[in-house]
């Protein structure tokens, strides 16, 4: 059971594979506020060129949305946002058939009824490729949704145009959309869609950058404090062997509840005081008292 | 050395498919990256790779490949050789072959060839004599001479050491180990275990039209629009997991079933508890079977209906005494005045649909630690091992009465 219930997977032979490269006039250069690494920049370029979603995973508060409002910008675009989440379907993206408005139209007499396609309403996908030009298409937070949702976009995504057996009408993208999907990987996505994507990945921030991020939410903060929390923070996680490694916002809790605990900076290092606050399972939680005995030794 | 690649990714654990090669085909067809080996890297990495679980491996398949490259040139000219003759890929099944001969057709190769020479003609005159580009031009099987027909390579920093140097840094080693790999797959399987039903507590929120046609005619006419509830899982859980002991090497196994069962938020109810070795008269619901957390066996039992489905996860390998022995268990202070055995042929009564998943796989049931200990829970219950397709087979004997 290596692949279970793909219902369109076209593979190799996918259209996607001889879809139209996108004009060569279309290419993104970061914008003002939002500097993109050179490598990432490259990415969305091949994605956009490729006609091919681009799939950005990365840690919360790694900036992923933020990206794609960049690219919109950068592009001078509009940006459609569809925000994901456990409940939404495929079809919602698509469109919603508004029966009972409908009903009671026919009912008091309001309006044409008999002109399905006034009941019709175009979904966040629909609505990028009705757009009469081109558009930025954000899946915010794709892994959200139910473990067979992707797969239920493969044909929309790859044909970008899907039927709306109500009015008989084909919807097809005037101009193939820049899809912009993000994941904050909960779930892993299945096989038959990332085939079809470009994949970039927003490393974690480095020190440096760490310490900016923390200063923008806790400014007034002790700075041998942070530097101490910070070198601790890094040094927890390259313990080997961690089931959830903290991440920023752990950080960010653990600085404020160090602050407001008053524990002497040199101590963090040492003891790391409040641990449960960065790691969450007990066995880390254990990883981390035996590397801490090991480092006094 | 091009299609070495391919294949050194896969010997290397990275998954790409021949979907994926053919979009990194085009994308160097297209000009993306040929004439820079930093650019081939991220490109070939964004294309084939898609998670950061494998870059680590796309890394070392990469160094392996351009390790001693100094130009992209030599890429390209391998690119091309490859598409003259794209079936003589070795090594590829005849499922992908087939796939493959039935995607080309869809390629226009003169198309691509066409875009290609387009490329390398703007990119030699937009260098002026300053790309490597210029030196491919005389050597090139397609004979692009005309641009420069001395083929030389004239100046031009290579840049080709810095990818190969932060290939060989290899940055990603660390995104390999925290990666669950395989839950994806438990979850799918868990998926099954589903019942649909509308009695249930919910809102009614689906038009049900037949009765609104129905009532809308009884009330001459005029609209009457009747509600129901969607159908939702019933399905009831309980799964109780086996720590400690020969259970620690299967840890990550367990964690990945437990991860997968956590996150299937289909079920109407899940319930997890502990035991080690054997089910006695108490349970835990701490991983740690410590005191505070030891519920009454009879306690569950009495209170879960006999609709849930029991999940039992472990190795059922054991002391002979453990499982059959009135004061059998393995702690000290302890005492049980029912043999394991009984516990275990009790819990299969009460509940109508239970199974074990074990961790030693299947075809060492017979000769592993603790074979006799198996047999007899395998009378007790249907016996999986805990594989995705044990789970599967498993997860099918739960919705099948007995």
């Amino acid at each position: 059971m290596s692949q279970p219930s793909q219902p369109s997977d076209p593979s190799p032979a996918s259209p996607a594979t001889s879809a139209p490269l996108s004009p060569a006039s279309l290419v993104y250069a970061g914008t003002g506020d939002y500097i993109a690494a050179p490598e990432l920049m490259q990415t969305v370029n091949v994605a956009v060129q490729l006609s091919r979603p681009l799939l950005i995973k990365g840690e919360p508060g790694t900036g992923k949305t933020m990206l794609a409002l960049s690219i919109a910008q950068g592009l001078q675009v509009p940006l459609i946002t569809w925000s994901i989440k456990s409940t939404t379907k495929a079809q919602d993206g698509l469109y919603v058939y508004d029966t009972v408005q409908r009903l009671y139209d026919g009912q008091f007499g309001e309006g044409d009824v008999a002109d399905i396609a006034r009941y019709i309403k175009l979904g966040k996908l629909g609505e990028a490729f009705a757009s009469p030009e081109r558009v930025v298409l954000l899946i915010d937070e794709i892994d959200k949704a139910d473990l067979e949702f992707p797969n239920d976009l493969l044909w929309e995504l790859d044909r970008m145009e899907f039927y709306i057996p109500e009015t008989h009408e084909n919807v097809a993208a005037v101009h193939r959309p820049i899809v912009l999907i993000t994941s904050n990987a909960e779930k892993e996505l299945p096989d038959a869609f990332l085939r079809r994507c470009v994949f970039h990945f927003i490393e974690f921030p480095g020190e440096a950058m760490m310490e900016r991020i923390v200063r923008v939410h806790v400014p007034d903060l002790d700075r041998t404090l942070l530097d101490m929390a910070i070198e601790a923070f890094y040094w927890v996680r390259e313990i080997s062997g961690l089931q959830k490694r903290p991440s920023t916002s752990e950080l960010i809790d653990w600085v404020q509840v160090l602050a407001g605990g008053g524990v002497p900076p040199k101590e963090i290092r040492r003891r790391l005081p409040f641990m449960g606050v960065l790691l969450k399972k007990d066995r880390d939680v254990e990883l981390a008292v035996k590397a801490l005995e090991r480092n006094r030794r | 050395m091009f299609t070495r690649f391919f294949f050194l990714l896969r010997a290397y654990g990275v998954p790409v498919t021949v979907t994926e090669w053919l979009a990194l085909m085009r994308a160097l067809a297209a000009g993306l990256a040929l004439n820079d080996l930093d650019r081939f890297y991220s490109l070939a990495r964004a294309v084939l790779v898609k998670s950061e679980a494998f870059f680590d491996q796309y890394d070392q398949a990469f160094l392996a490949a351009f390790g001693g490259i100094e130009t992209p040139a030599e890429i390209a000219d391998e690119v091309w050789e490859w598409f003259k003759d794209p079936l003589a890929f070795p090594g590829l099944t005849e499922e992908e072959r087939r796939r493959l001969v039935e995607a080309l057709g869809e390629v226009d190769l003169d198309e691509l060839r066409r875009l290609f020479e387009e490329r390398l003609a703007e990119q030699t005159e937009a260098h002026h004599g300053g790309s490597r580009w210029v030196g491919t031009g005389g050597t090139s099987p397609f004979g692009h001479g005309g641009v420069h027909p001395g083929g030389i390579r004239v100046g031009g920093r290579s840049r080709s050491r810095t990818a190969v140097k932060v290939a060989a840094e290899r940055r990603y080693r660390g995104y390999r180990t925290d990666v669950e790999v395989g839950t994806r797959q438990f979850e799918l399987a868990l998926r099954r275990l589903r019942q649909l039903s509308s009695r249930n507590e919910s809102l009614p929120d689906e038009l049900d039209l037949d009765e609104t046609i129905e009532e809308t005619a009884d009330n001459a006419g005029r609209l009457s629009l009747v509600w129901r509830k969607s159908r939702k899982n019933a399905v009831k859980v309980l799964l109780l997991m086996d720590v400690g002991g020969s259970m620690d090497r299967y840890a990550t196994l367990c964690s990945n079933l437990f991860t997968a069962a956590n996150r299937s938020t289909h079920f109407k109810d899940l319930r997890f508890s502990y035991f080690h070795n054997c089910v006695y008269d108490w349970l835990y619901t701490d991983a740690r079977l410590v005191n505070r957390s030891a519920v009454a066996t009879n306690h569950v039992l009495h209170e879960l209906p006999a609709d849930y489905k029991l999940i039992l996860v472990g190795d059922a390998a054991m002391a002979h005494s453990e499982l059959v022995s009135r004061y059998g268990i393995i702690w000290w202070g302890e005492m049980n005045e029912e043999p394991g055995i009984e516990w275990l042929r009790r819990l299969r009564r009460h509940f109508d649909h239970s199974v074990w998943l074990n961790t030693i796989p299947a075809d060492e049931w017979d000769r592993a630690y603790g074979a006799g200990t198996i047999r007899l829970v395998r009378d007790v219950f249907p016996m999986y091992e805990l594989t995705v397709d044990g789970l599967t087979a498993a997860v099918k004997k739960l919705m099948v009465r007995y």
